[in-house]
């Protein structure tokens, strides 16, 4: 099954390395990796996707728990949560292909914020199928460039994750 | 006080109390050693290759449950000292590693003995440090003290680049560490404990399986209580043998890949399993699928969540320092009025006595070709059992954990996770400085002690008095083994060719040499080197039967009921 997993962690040099090097070092997969410092500039968030068994996850929260670095560890996915992803999609558009990108943007509410005599920059923000859904309507002929963030999200109400 | 980034580590060091550190300088230590040289606190070892400065800090810990301390200069110095420190990760062994490196300016330019020793050392550690300001330095090592002693203890590595040596600051130890992410659960849950106990007095055929946990938190007289007050079968791993007395008639043997039958079979068919400071790894369980054929509950008290419900589904989990459960646990047991069921308890025992009755451990004496079992059985005997054992790893390992009999803790010194050849020799130094006046003997084979035989000079110079058993059969015996079983008799590669001739090698060092051919030379042998020669450095090179093997074995991948008995060939 797919989790999201959020990490609390010192932001400190290599704190990084130590989560990633676990992850490859103990064979756990990794489908996105996010990370960034909070309002506490001490502390960074991070946010794991994650494919395994239930036990594998036990493991991968526990290992990570392990961590001296990390501070707490919340799976996301055993409760209700929203999630978000940024893309970035860099789309050839020219003779009547620039009306119909326009339209397809319009549709998933993403925005054009490049704009050149043959390409779109656009912006889209959701969930992980949503994004999947506009590249298949993009089509990949047209396709130049995809950059994504990775998923974070958080839990919803008052699950909240702070030391 | 001002002072220099190596006189702070040189009264760090003091201030934890550090008797010995094992070490050897280089370029990017040389301020740090400068400031030792000026002191007469603690001491330094010094050793013939860095593998062995981490080995012997890792058997001082070992032998005498305070934290080792290492230092190494960086580059070759860190590299060659990794093979020591995964070897006390995988143990968990609480060690300080003080590494040198180049000056801050040069990190990241491929300076000369320059390595990522942070990045290198990140797996096989517990934590590690990078030193960036001298201001940093003492709260760092104290962190490290802090962090390589609590929780699962482990090796904790501290990089000082040059500069950061020299840099001077105002000093002041800290008092204590406070590590808002770092918080390590000690007392067990009251609830699950109780839950336990119910358990293992409802159980009908009780077994209790300990590890290395015993031995590292220094729970062996708690458990020898408890076990006793239960009257229940014990066993245990490789690692935690002496956590319970090994002479004791409730003791059933080490389990695992080359346990007695009884042990494996009373794990295999108990109804409750109490498993305490252990993680049921492969070596011990074997294949987990073989093992969850036959169902029963198991109890498992660990320090380290991550390792509960990692290779076998738990029942009831306890997170704790072992000590501070055994405790709640007597005292529970106590002022419970439940008993366990004599009947079931005794039925159980004479299953278990029955399983006993093969005597698993016979082998086939000779009186022509020295058998291995032999010398250990020899040596438990001329020691009386008083003695610390350091081993490195093989068919000689096994024997000796087999064959001699640790009633005490902290006895068996033994490369158990990792499997490192060469820590034996190394070991038995670490151990030496930590009980000066104990008996300390390395039981090794040909191919391991030439992994780190070049430590016969640190020996020498620090007058070690270690009695080397070396199990001489011109193989790698265990490799040798696996190869008849399994690889259809093709020896590759395992045959030990052009071996020194071990008495004129260790003569040459200055020590005693000894070659013993005959099976009735090897009592005599013996004790003279552990008499006559107490104070020397003996090392004994027994000739050994080339075929032996060790028996009962359980093929890697195949499960505790698949075990290969030498009766069975």
């Amino acid at each position: 099954m797919r989790h999201i997993i959020s990490i609390l962690l010192e932001n400190e040099a290599g704190a990084l390395s130590r989560v990633s090097g676990l992850f490859s070092a103990r064979a756990y997969n990794i489908e996105s990796l996010t990370v960034a410092p909070t309002e506490d500039s001490s502390l960074s968030r991070m946010t794991i996707v994650s494919v395994g068994s239930d036990d594998v996850i036990e493991q991968i929260t526990k290992q990570l728990n392990k961590l001296i670095e990390v501070v707490k560890v919340v799976d996301l996915s055993e409760a209700p949560h929203v999630e978000r992803e940024l893309m970035l999609l860099k789309v050839r558009a020219t003779g009547k292909d620039r009306e119909e990108m326009k339209r397809i943007a319009d549709i998933f509410r993403g925005r054009i914020i490049d704009v050149t005599e043959s390409t779109y920059v656009i912006e889209l923000t959701g969930n992980n199928a949503k994004l999947d859904a506009f590249l298949e309507a993009i089509g990949e002929e047209l396709i130049l460039e995809t950059v994504r963030t990775g998923v974070c999200g958080v839990g919803r109400g008052d699950r909240i994750l702070k030391v | 006080m001002v002072l220099t980034g190596g006189e702070i580590v040189i009264r760090c060091l003091q201030e934890e109390k550090v008797e010995f550190v094992f070490g050897y300088p280089g370029g990017s230590v040389l301020y740090i050693y400068d400031a030792m040289f000026k002191q007469d606190k603690f001491k330094h070892v010094m050793v013939r290759h860095e593998q062995a400065a981490v080995h012997a800090a890792d058997a001082y810990s070992r032998s005498s449950q305070k934290i080792g301390v290492c230092m190494v200069t960086s580059g070759p110095g860190v590299t060659n000292a990794v093979t020591g420190i995964a070897t006390a990760y995988m143990d968990s062994i609480p060690l300080v590693i003080i590494t040198g490196q180049v000056p801050t300016a040069y990190i990241g330019q491929d300076a000369f003995q320059e390595c990522d020793t942070v990045g290198i050392t990140r797996p096989c550690v517990k934590h590690n440090f990078l030193v960036k300001d001298v201001n940093d330095l003492a709260m760092t090592l104290k962190t490290a003290f802090y962090l390589a002693k609590t929780g699962r203890p482990g090796p904790v590595l501290v990089d000082i680049p040059k500069d950061i040596s020299n840099h001077k600051c105002e000093f002041d130890y800290p008092k204590s560490v406070n590590l808002r992410s770092y918080n390590p659960v000690t007392k067990g849950h009251a609830g699950q404990i109780k839950k336990a106990l119910q358990l293992l007095l409802e159980a009908k055929r009780p077994m209790i399986y300990t590890g290395g946990g015993v031995i590292l938190s220094d729970a062996a007289n708690r458990l020898t209580k408890l076990v006793k007050s239960l009257g229940f079968p014990i066993t245990s791993t490789l690692m935690g043998l002496g956590g319970y007395p090994g002479t004791d008639k409730q003791f059933l043997g080490m389990l695992g890949m080359h346990g007695t039958f009884e042990a494996n079979m009373a794990m295999q068919n108990c109804d409750v399993l109490l498993a305490i400071g252990a993680r049921f790894d492969d070596r011990v369980i074997g294949n987990p699928a073989n093992f969850n054929e036959v169902q029963r509950k198991i109890i498992h008290i660990d320090i380290d969540p991550s390792s509960i419900s990692k290779r076998v589904k738990v029942d009831v989990p306890i997170v704790g320092n072992v000590p501070e459960v055994l405790d709640d646990m007597l005292k529970q047991l106590a002022a419970s009025e439940e008993k366990s069921d004599p009947k079931a308890l005794a039925v159980w025992w004479q299953q278990i006595e029955a399983w006993r009755a093969k005597n698993c451990l016979k082998y086939k004496r000779s009186d022509k070709l020295i058998m291995p079992q032999m010398v250990i059985e020899k040596l438990y005997e001329v020691t009386g059992g008083d003695a610390i054992i350091t081993s490195d790893v093989g068919q000689h390992q096994m024997w000796a954990a087999q064959y001699f009999k640790f009633d005490k803790p902290r006895r068996w010194i033994s490369s158990g996770g990792l499997g490192t050849m060469g820590f034996g020799l190394p070991a038995a130094m670490g151990a030496s400085f930590a009980n000066p006046k104990a008996t300390v003997a390395c039981v090794t084979g040909e191919g391991s002690i030439q992994m780190c035989i070049q430590e016969l000079s640190t020996c020498k110079q620090y007058r070690l008095p270690i009695k080397i058993i070396n199990l001489n059969n011109r193989y790698l015996g265990m490799v040798r083994q696996w190869q008849e079983m399994f690889h259809g008799n093709r020896y590759s590669e395992s045959y030990v060719d052009a071996l020194p001739d071990f008495v004129k090698l260790a003569e040459s060092y200055g020590h005693v040499g000894m070659h013993i051919e005959k099976p009735g030379d090897v009592e005599p042998a013996l004790r003279k080197a552990f008499t006559e020669h107490k104070n020397d450095l003996v090392f004994m090179n027994f000739i050994t039967d080339q075929k032996a093997n060790v028996f009962p074995m359980i093929a890697a991948g195949k499960g505790l009921s698949e075990m290969i008995l030498a009766e069975d060939l």
